[in-house]
């Protein structure tokens, strides 16, 4: 713990927002100052299907591979700092993750010097037709359909678990924690629970927490990535600088970043960040408790410094959100670009020739959806109701279909290119080929009873 | 903090009645800021005033209704609202604009990134 603020303060690095974020980022949060904990969230919402898929063709793969040349990387500066890390980067195989890092530190030379900690109980796909039989129907959130509906169809099926699992490994003295499906706030509310030893019923301090993490999740988001205002004064975002919670005891915080990197850290980004993917403010439900948005007050308490306080939490439900993943069918995406002059006019004239086209093959679709890019792909009519159309230099048609079978998803991706000679003229920018039919893998978000769900910590010595 | 059901027609959504001489017509872009997500088939815009003195203008205004309307033909469901008077923020849920959502949508803002600037579009009466 270091002592920054003259009091007793844990500092946790966001280095991770999501699997595919910037690789440096790790590596300069745990260099270019001090910190005590590393976060990385790696799991989206359907990720944990493709990983799924992986285990099923090989037992020891099913888990975030990038992780384990990333730990390559950072392990001796994890190891001579005594930084511990927290990630979901198991996803649905932590255990072959956590052999596959206690492999490479002792590779490297730790052997007897890492502990790494290991927590499932997540994975329900196993156990799905038990707790189906026994009355427990996983209905869907959005549509309230059973998952009986698509049982012979799911991929995979993970209960979200909070922090305590973490806070286990941790004072069970791991210095890398991986996960399986755990939230991506309870990944940073564990250190603050671990380093401050807050009550299970302390719910103010770990709605803070809870808080702290969803600020966090998203890297940059909130320190001048993807930041709306005043976006083209925020400096130096080629080295921007991710996010770094300092926490307190009482559970005030504050959100800040290495000096010398660059971004930005100030109230109306952090606000930004605060409302991303936010539903009912009042209740931001996550495992550990239920956080009240309403209640944050933030004030800007230096350069690239937010100090968070006030904030209130209520008992967490006696439920858990299950993320399901399940074979939906078939979709395919083409492009054409058409040039000036006219070139919306093409792309529309192109556009009804081929629904002309597929509808004469007799083929059915799901959905079928065009759009012009360039034109009205992302503001719909209300862009065409402002902007002037007649003359764009170029617009691209951007024309997918969906559909529960194979077959007209396939027949639709060779309709694409003959419009370069028999359609509208002045095409081009196909040189990408013809689309490829995509297996769509769709999401089922459930309720579960809480007592269902065991979580389970191991600890593997390196 | 109750969410306010956009389908429910109000007489008044505070967009209309305005003093020509006293008031002009802004786009929220220039009162506002956003940020825009997903949640399933659902967008969230979240809307926060650019300075506290504009954020009684953004609850008067941007009501569930009105923003309904403004995105007439972009979603198929309802649109709720919610205050974060500590934050000068709204928050919008947009049913129904994802064209399933996730991996299912053909959109191509399939995640809902880009509902935030197109909420600035709209135009709301600025007392001179």
């Amino acid at each position: 713990m270091t002592r920054s603020r003259g009091r007793q303060t844990v500092r946790i690095a966001g280095g991770q927002g999501f699997w595919g974020d910037w690789l440096e980022a790790p590596y300069r949060q745990v260099t270019a100052g001090p910190v005590d904990y590393l976060m990385m969230d790696y799991l989206a919402e359907v990720t944990m299907s493709i990983l799924q898929k992986q285990k099923s063709r090989d037992s020891s793969l099913g888990f975030a591979k990038d992780f384990v040349p990333l730990m390559e990387r950072l392990l001796p500066i994890l190891v001579e700092r005594h930084i511990r890390v927290t990630s979901n980067a198991g996803g649905v195989n932590p255990r072959a993750c956590a052999q596959a890092v206690a492999a490479l530190a002792h590779r490297l030379g730790f052997g007897g010097k890492l502990r790494i900690g290991v927590v499932t109980g997540d994975d329900l796909l196993a156990r799905l037709d038990g707790l189906l039989a026994r009355g427990h129907e996983l209905r869907n959130l959005d549509t309230g359909r059973p998952l009986s509906d698509v049982r012979d169809r799911v991929l995979s099926a993970n209960a979200y678990l909070g922090a305590w699992p973490v806070v286990d490994a941790l004072r069970r003295g791991a210095d890398v924690v991986v996960t399986g499906r755990v939230t991506d706030t309870g990944l940073t509310l564990a250190p603050m629970i671990h380093a401050f030893d807050w009550r299970p019923d302390a719910w103010d301090l770990l709605a803070a927490g809870t808080v702290a993490g969803h600020t966090i999740e998203c890297g940059a988001q909130c320190s001048g990535g993807n930041c709306l205002k005043d976006w083209q004064t925020i400096p130096d975002l080629a080295n921007v600088g991710y996010p770094i919670v300092e926490a307190a005891p009482d559970g005030t915080f504050e959100i800040t970043k290495h000096p010398g990197t660059g971004g930005r850290i100030d109230v109306a980004g952090v606000t930004e960040q605060l409302v991303y993917e936010m539903g009912n403010p009042a209740e931001y439900i996550t495992p550990d408790c239920i956080a009240d948005f309403t209640t944050i007050r933030l004030t800007q308490a230096g350069k690239d410094r937010v100090r968070f306080s006030g904030i209130k939490g209520r008992p967490a439900t006696d439920t858990l959100k299950v993320s399901v993943a399940y074979f939906y069918g078939y979709k395919a995406v083409g492009t054409l670009v058409y040039a000036w002059p006219d070139a919306y006019k093409k792309a529309q004239a192109a556009d009804r020739v081929l629904r002309q086209r597929l509808a004469a093959l007799g083929l059915k679709f799901e959905a079928v959806l065009t759009e012009f890019v360039g034109a009205d792909a992302t503001h719909g009519p209300l862009a065409r109701a402002s902007a002037p159309l007649d003359d764009l230099p170029e617009v691209q048609l951007r024309i997918g279909v969906r559909s529960p079978d194979k077959a007209p998803v396939e027949r639709f991706t060779r309709e694409i290119a003959p419009l370069i000679l028999n359609g509208p003229p002045s095409v081009t920018g196909f040189a990408g080929g013809r689309p490829k039919p995509e297996e769509i893998v769709a999401y089922w978000p459930a309720l579960l009873d809480k007592r269902m769900v065991e979580p389970c910590v191991e600890i593997v010595d390196a | 903090m109750r969410g306010n059901r956009g389908r429910i027609k109000r007489p008044d959504d505070g967009a209309t009645g305005r003093h020509k001489r006293r008031s002009r017509r802004v786009r929220l872009l220039e009162l506002a800021h956003a940020r825009s997500g997903d949640k399933g088939d659902t967008a969230n815009v979240g809307l926060i005033a650019l300075k506290p003195e504009y954020y009684p203008v953004l609850v008067k205004q941007v009501t569930a209704a009105r923003v309904t309307r403004h995105f007439k033909g972009m979603i198929n469901g309802p649109v709720e609202r919610y205050e974060l008077p500590n934050l000068h923020a709204l928050n919008f849920l947009l049913h129904g604009a994802l064209d399933g959502g996730g991996t299912i949508s053909l959109k191509t803002d399939a995640q809902g990134k880009v509902f935030s600037t197109a909420l600035l579009r709209l135009e709301v009466d600025l007392a001179k």
